[in-house]
């Protein structure tokens, strides 16, 4: 190859290039790059050697042709070849060559590896940059292996330039990201943070990302951060525009570098330190002062910049939320910005001031903007915006301005964009919910919701008003007659209907009285809805109108007629026929006294955290609503008698349906109790009596199947779940046993030596006493002659809300494997409750921890080396392997955690001694976690086979 | 049914835009050059769905034909049709190229009235569209003219006009065939078809009728059974049986239905009378045998052997041979006794050249290629090595027999007709394994 001059760049390449972009068609192009190729084939392929510059020529090439889309699998060598040159333009284009074209051949990767380290190694600091941009562009997994012990050490040392510093803090947040495992921390960390502290600037913006995302991981390591880089801060805000010359960005000083030191501080709780605090909050004030002077500049980069700081700086005021004053003040300076003309400056006020708005400092400051806000709901042409303007206004409702901010929302509401209207549905339920002083308010405002957007009413909604319908006596009659009025509209949703049926099923009585809402005006006002609705309203519908039947006697021909037409009582859907035929029955041979109790109204609904919220909880992903919001929202919950949650929503259904659970109205007829009925004697056996022995039949099916409620007076078998419950409580001693929607059972527990001491708490959760409960404690088989446990008798009557306690004493006589059965019977309703479960108490109680040196744990473990003394198992971690979660369970289990036995860190390693009444048994643990494969090996020796063996199974569950 | 037809440049520009009907909105234009010219991928499929829009397009060098319906249209006739607009272009104004077509703008909307009424194909016959579309521009034409003219596109044989007088009536025949095969490394024929055409120019004067006989086996066959024993012995051998054929509009296709017999009023000069199509008893004009030898990971020794599987005395032309090198080839040395041969680094391949070749002959080529040791795992994918020649006899074994011309009103007789028949036999894709 002809040598050209240096001067004028790459010829060959630029004609290649203009060739390449000339050609008229694809073909053209792949007939040019196909010569070329092979050109350089036959130049990589000849005897004698090429000389550096015309190597960096056809490397470029290939790799502008390995960029227009085709393969390149040559040219890796030569480009290997050209990291060793010592040209800067060469080593860059074989640089540029192998971080684009990355090649896993073994090979290639030593050699590649073996230039890179030279590089690292040379003094010049050109090529350590080049070196470590390609490791950070690069950054497998072999890289990393290769360089995460070299990179720290380039980074802390005293002698290296600033720009490399700058790469390699950066080059090694790559790795770390990639491959954290292989990033160890040591004594480097500490010099890290003191890069804080270094003169030039690029060095420190490079490091704080890199101590950022250290400090993520581990908080404790980089706490000292923290007063340096509020020194740094506070010389940053403080310093005129004219001191950072190069950082200086539109006349804000170094604006990258302080949103990055306020976003680390972020990592951080509020300094303890009273002086650090105070320069904190003085830059801080200073930041929020700044915002408020007039702008140097028009330039949109400046107010950006500015800007940027700004809002770092308040959600740093937010995270710390203990400075009232900041808070304040930070609010002002968002409420400023709801009405700029930047939309994105909008968006980012509206949504810092949700979070603003749940702390207590600012919540009342955050409220002086409704106004806006709600402004902002109406005329914001941006729909993102318009959705945090009403998250905002969620946020900062409360009691008192409650009614206006409903008000704003479902007038919104009609307008809304689709995408958001079900978010605003729930949001609006929930508030006006939890903020109800007058219940007459609550329904109209959902009954107004249910029409304004009903299609975006989910089942949840509705369930819930008609939980807080049935609980407040108070608001019946007021609810029977708004959804008698609102029924009256030609169109109405289902969900209207829906409620309506179930409303005037329940309370029409309560407005029939007047002539203009008469009986039969209600009947006919739902039936002429019947045919519009879907199956599952319809069945709802029938059930309103048996109901009509045992309200209004007057109703029950009109209603037996429309029951006996062809379309319900041949209706093709199963659910309906049936409902129809044995409504028809029902209201045919049953005297108004047992329609009185069969059709009783429904009773209230036991009290349950909201399941709106839940919902709206789920639709916007874990955290998205604030914890301190949903407990807001539990407590107001609980003040309401509502709830009932899903189970509502079921009953609704299935109460008026064939009995399947035994539910009061459900018990119905009075005829499933009978056996009599069943039992009488076929000669009597007319149609009816065949139709309901056989209804009969299919409810005792459901009642066997149906476990909480079995009617049988034995011990019913243990609660499948109940192994987990008992494996829940093998690393602690107190904590929630079980829990459904009557009863909860709490435990507390302490153990000495071979004794034990145990507590229940029954709790019940309804607000109907519970009658007769009685528990009795049993070790079955085995169990009795290696535990003894003695409980004492309980009260036989817990009141609704109320708990009782239970102590129990227990004694271990020998090692066991079972656990003691606790059965506990009572009635709720007048039905039975039988319930089994299994108390926790395992054998790894007894323990007694035995601290021991290394070398005496070393001789124990050899004595117990018997093959049946050991115990052993392997498995997948099912939770994440965190240390100190590992270390927790393992000091719960009982046994003593011996450091520095092991000789690999990683491991853990125990000892203890259980002790029973007969005998001591010493046992040895070994946990050896992998973090790479995820899983762990879990070694336990102990002179007895059968502990080892329980311990190794119960051992195995936890991890 | 048809409901445009645009033409564009490589560029996707429009040059031609002709909408036949309403379902047709401009915006067709931009959805063909965005989804197909300017695809990101190429394009291979002739016809393209978009938003319910059949596109069908052909390419003529950097021209691109697109036909658009909205409809559920015949495809096959369609690109009949856009094949058939591309000889009309031709016999118009020679290449379709963009130059041509901006030259030649008004007479391609005017052929584009003509030969499209509301979408469905009308007269597309050059001969007679020469009769009203000329591109001297207009001439005045008499009121005798202009009806004649009516008469006979509207008439019964649209494709000729009467009173065309020749002093010397002459009849030229061509019988082109393209051989397609693909044949195993061992000699082994894995797949070979031919497609022929019979193409006529014919200066006849009057309404002559003409009927066109050819080696067909049914017709032979059926001759045989008539009892007729003289012929069976000579030609009942090298009958041949053709799969498929398609006739121009002249022929009768009746009587071709009922008697196997081809006959027709020619229309005026250049036309194609029947397409065709064999796969049994094909003569391979050559015969390519490979022999690739890998030497180490650096070398490949490629020998190939060419056989003319012909009479001697017959002599094929434009012979090209195509030897595939592999994507790491670093350097090839060739070595042959006839043609010239050259290593083509563009196109990846050798290619070796022989201008002439008697039958019954062989030739050979020895080369060695240089490699340059890769990465790459893979195995090169030795794609088959192909052929162009040109042979003066059909492969296919077609024979005309006889094409009679019978003039009833004028006193010219079969005789005085002169006919001048010739055989080219080209290649498709011929192509050898290796």
């Amino acid at each position: 190859m002809p040598a050209v001059s240096k001067g004028d760049g790459m010829r060959g390449l630029a004609v290649f290039i203009s060739d390449i972009r000339n050609c008229k068609s694809k073909e053209a192009e792949i007939k040019r790059i196909n010569k070329e190729l092979a050109n350089i084939r036959s130049k990589f392929k000849g005897d004698k050697a090429l000389d550096g510059y015309s190597k960096k020529k056809y490397v470029c090439k290939l790799l502008f042709i390995f960029l227009l889309g085709h393969d390149i699998d040559f040219g890796h060598m030569e480009a290997v070849n050209l990291l060793s040159s010592n040209k800067y333009t060469e080593k860059q284009i074989g640089y540029l060559f192998i971080s684009v074209l990355v090649n896993s051949n073994s090979e290639l990767i030593r050699l590649i590896n073996n230039a890179i380290k030279n590089d690292l190694s040379s003094r010049n600091p050109t090529f350590m940059c080049l070196a470590l941009h390609c490791i950070a562009n690069v950054g497998s997994r072999e890289m990393a292996e290769a360089f995460a012990g070299e990179i720290p050490r380039i980074l802390v040392a005293g002698d290296t330039m600033d720009s490399v510093k700058q790469s390699a803090a950066l080059c090694l947040l790559r790795l770390y990201k990639t491959s954290p495992d292989l990033v160890l921390m040591g004594e480097w960390t500490s010099r890290v943070v003191h890069l804080l502290n270094d003169q030039h600037m690029g060095v420190v913006t490079a490091a704080i990302s890199l101590i950022t995302c250290l400090s993520q991981k581990n908080p404790d390591e980089f706490k000292t951060c923290v007063s340096l880089a509020v020194s740094r801060l506070s010389r940053i805000v403080s310093s005129a525009s004219t001191d950072l010359q190069d950082y200086t960005y539109y006349f804000v000083p170094a604006p990258w570098l302080s949103c990055k030191l306020l976003r680390l501080l972020q990592c951080y709780p509020p300094p303890e330190d009273g002086a650090v605090k105070g320069r904190l909050v003085e830059c801080l004030e200073t930041i929020l002062n700044k915002a408020q002077e007039p702008p140097k500049s028009k330039k949109v980069q400046h107010s950006n910049a500015k800007n940027a700081i700004l809002f770092e700086a308040i959600s740093l005021i937010i995270h710390y939320d203990s400075e009232p004053n900041l808070l304040v003040r930070a609010c002002n300076q968002l409420g400023q910005f709801l009405q700029h003309r930047e939309t994105n400056l909008r968006y980012l006020a509206l949504e810092s001031m949700c979070t603003l708005a749940s702390s207590e400092f600012s919540h009342e400051a955050v409220k002086t903007h409704i106004e806006t806000v709600i402004n902002a709901l109406k005329t914001e042409r941006d729909v993102s915006v318009r959705q945090r303007a009403a998250d905002l206004l969620y946020a900062m409702c409360d009691r008192s301005n409650a009614k206006q901010i409903v008000a704003e929302m479902l007038s919104y509401l009609e307008t809304a964009d689709y995408s958001i209207r079900e978010e605003m549905v729930l949001k609006v339920a929930i508030l006006a919910e939890k903020y109800a002083v007058d219940y007459s308010w609550y329904v109209d405002t959902i009954l107004n919701l249910i029409r304004i957007a009903g299609d975006y009413v989910s089942e949840e909604v509705w369930y819930r008003v008609i939980q807080i319908v049935i609980n407040r006596d108070d608001v019946q009659g007021y609810a029977a007659k708004t959804v008698f009025e609102a029924l009256q509209a030609p169109a109405c949703h289902e969900n209207m209907v829906k409620v309506g049926g179930y409303i005037l099923g329940e309370f029409g009585n309560l407005i029939a009285g007047d002539p203009r809402s008469s009986p039969l005006v209600q009947f006919n006002l739902l039936h002429s809805k019947f045919h519009l609705c879907s199956v599952p309203t319809r069945a709802l519908l029938l059930s309103a109108y048996i109901k009509f039947i045992n309200l209004f006697p007057e109703t029950k021909s009109t209603i037996q007629e429309v029951l006996r037409s062809d379309s319900q009582i041949r209706n093709s859907d199963v659910e309906l026929q049936q409902r129809a035929v044995e409504y028809l029955k029902l209201s045919s041979i049953a005297s108004t006294d047992v329609l009185a109790t069969v059709l009783e109204e429904m009773p209230p609904f036991p009290e349950r955290e909201s399941s709106i919220l839940a919902k709206l909880k789920k639709k916007k992903g874990p955290g998205a609503v604030s914890v301190n919001e949903l407990e807001e929202g539990k407590r107001e919950g609980g003040e309401l008698n509502g709830g009932g949650g899903e189970r509502g929503g079921d009953n609704s259904t299935i109460a008026a349906s064939n009995a399947s659970t035994p539910s009061p109205s459900a018990d119905l007829l009075g005829l499933r109790t009978g056996p009599q009925v069943s039992a009488a004697p076929p000669s009597a056996g007319s149609l009816l009596v065949d139709v309901f022995s056989e209804a009969g039949v299919n409810d005792d099916g459901f009642l066997s199947s149906a476990p909480p409620s079995a009617v049988s007076e034995d011990a019913a078998p243990p609660l499948p779940e109940s192994n987990e419950l008992l494996n829940k409580f093998v690393c602690k001693n107190n904590g929630v046993l079980f829990e459904n929607q009557l009863l909860q059972i709490g435990i507390k527990s302490e153990y000495r030596q071979n004794l034990g001491r145990m507590y229940l708490f029954y709790g019940n959760k309804t607000s109907v006493q519970f009658v007769t409960f009685t528990t009795t404690v049993s070790c079955p088989g085995e169990l009795q002659s290696q535990l003894n446990v003695q409980a004492k008798p309980v009260e036989p009557l817990i009141e609704g809300g109320a708990q009782v306690q239970q102590v129990i004493n227990i004694e271990c006589l020998g090692d066991f494997c079972e656990a003691p059965l606790l059965n506990i019977k009572f009635r709720y309703g007048g039905a039975l409750q039988n319930l089994s479960l299994k108390l926790p108490v395992t054998i790894n109680k007894f323990f007694q921890p035995t601290e021991m040196a290394s070398h005496d744990f070393f001789q124990r473990w050899k004595q117990l080396s018997q093959p049946q003394q050991e115990a052993q198992k392997i498995f997948k971690a099912s939770h994440a392997m965190d240390t100190e979660v590992i270390k927790a369970k393992l000091l719960g289990l009982g046994m003593a955690l011996l450091e520095n036995v092991d000789p690999n860190p990683e491991n853990f390693v125990c000892a203890g001694v259980i002790q029973t009444k007969a005998q001591q048994v010493g046992s040895l643990l070994r946990l050896e976690p992998n973090a790479q494969a995820q899983m762990y090996r879990l070694t336990l020796r102990s002179s007895k086979d059968t502990v080892s063996k329980r311990l190794c199974e119960l051992l195995a569950e936890q991890f | 049914m048809i409901g445009g037809l645009f033409i564009y440049n490589h560029k996707g520009e429009v040059l031609i835009s002709r909408v036949y009907r309403d379902d047709i909105g401009r915006n067709a234009v931009d959805a063909f050059r965005v989804n197909v010219i300017h695809a990101r991928q190429q394009v291979r499929s002739p016809v393209t769905n978009i938003a319910r829009t059949s596109f069908f397009h052909v390419k003529r060098s950097n021209i691109w034909l697109a036909a658009v319906t909205k409809q559920n249209v015949n495809a096959a006739m369609v690109f009949e049709f856009l094949y058939k607009m591309c000889d009309v272009m031709t016999a118009y104004f020679g290449k379709i190229s963009e130059e041509n077509i901006k030259n030649n703008f008004v007479l391609i909307y005017e052929l584009l009235d003509e030969i499209l009424d509301f979408g469905y194909p009308q007269n597309s016959e050059t001969g007679a569209l020469k009769t009203f579309i000329t591109q001297q521009g207009i001439k005045s034409q008499t009121k005798e003219e202009q009806s004649q003219i009516t008469s006979q596109v509207t008439g019964q044989i649209g494709w000729r006009r009467e009173g065309i007088k020749y002093r010397r009536n002459e009849l030229f025949l061509d019988v082109l065939e393209s051989v397609n095969l693909l044949m195993s490394p061992q000699g082994q024929v894995l797949s070979a078809h031919v497609s022929g055409r019979v193409v006529m120019k014919s200066y006849l004067s009057g309404m002559p009728e003409c009927k066109f006989g050819m080696n067909d086996k049914i017709v032979i066959d059926k001759q045989g059974k008539g009892g007729t024993t003289d012929d069976t012995g000579k030609s009942g051998k090298q009958s041949i049986a053709i799969d498929d054929c398609t006739f121009h509009q002249c022929v009768r296709l009746s009587k071709f239905d009922s008697e196997r017999s081809i006959s027709f009023i020619p229309p005026d000069g250049e036309y194609e009378l029947m397409r065709y199509r064999t796969t049994k008893d094909i003569i391979l004009p050559f015969r390519v045998i490979p022999l690739v030898r890998e030497v180490g990971r650096t070398k490949l020794e490629v020998k190939v052997v060419i056989k003319s599987n012909f009479k001697p005395s017959l002599l094929a032309q434009k012979i090209e041979v195509r030897i595939p090198t592999p994507l790491n080839t670093s350097g090839v040395q060739v070595i042959c006794m006839k043609g010239k041969a050259k290593y083509k680094a563009s196109e990846n391949a050798i290619v070796w050249k022989i201008k002439r070749m008697a039958g019954m002959k062989e030739s050979q080529i020895s080369a060695e290629i240089e490699l340059l040791p890769t990465n790459d795992k893979k195995k090169w994918a030795r794609p088959p090595i192909s052929m162009n020649f040109e042979v003066p006899f059909a492969p296919s074994g077609l024979k005309v027999r006889y094409l009679k011309v019978f003039e009833p009103k004028l006193n010219y007789s079969d005789h005085d007709v002169i006919k001048w028949v010739r055989y080219i036999g080209r290649s498709g894709i011929y192509e050898t394994r290796c």
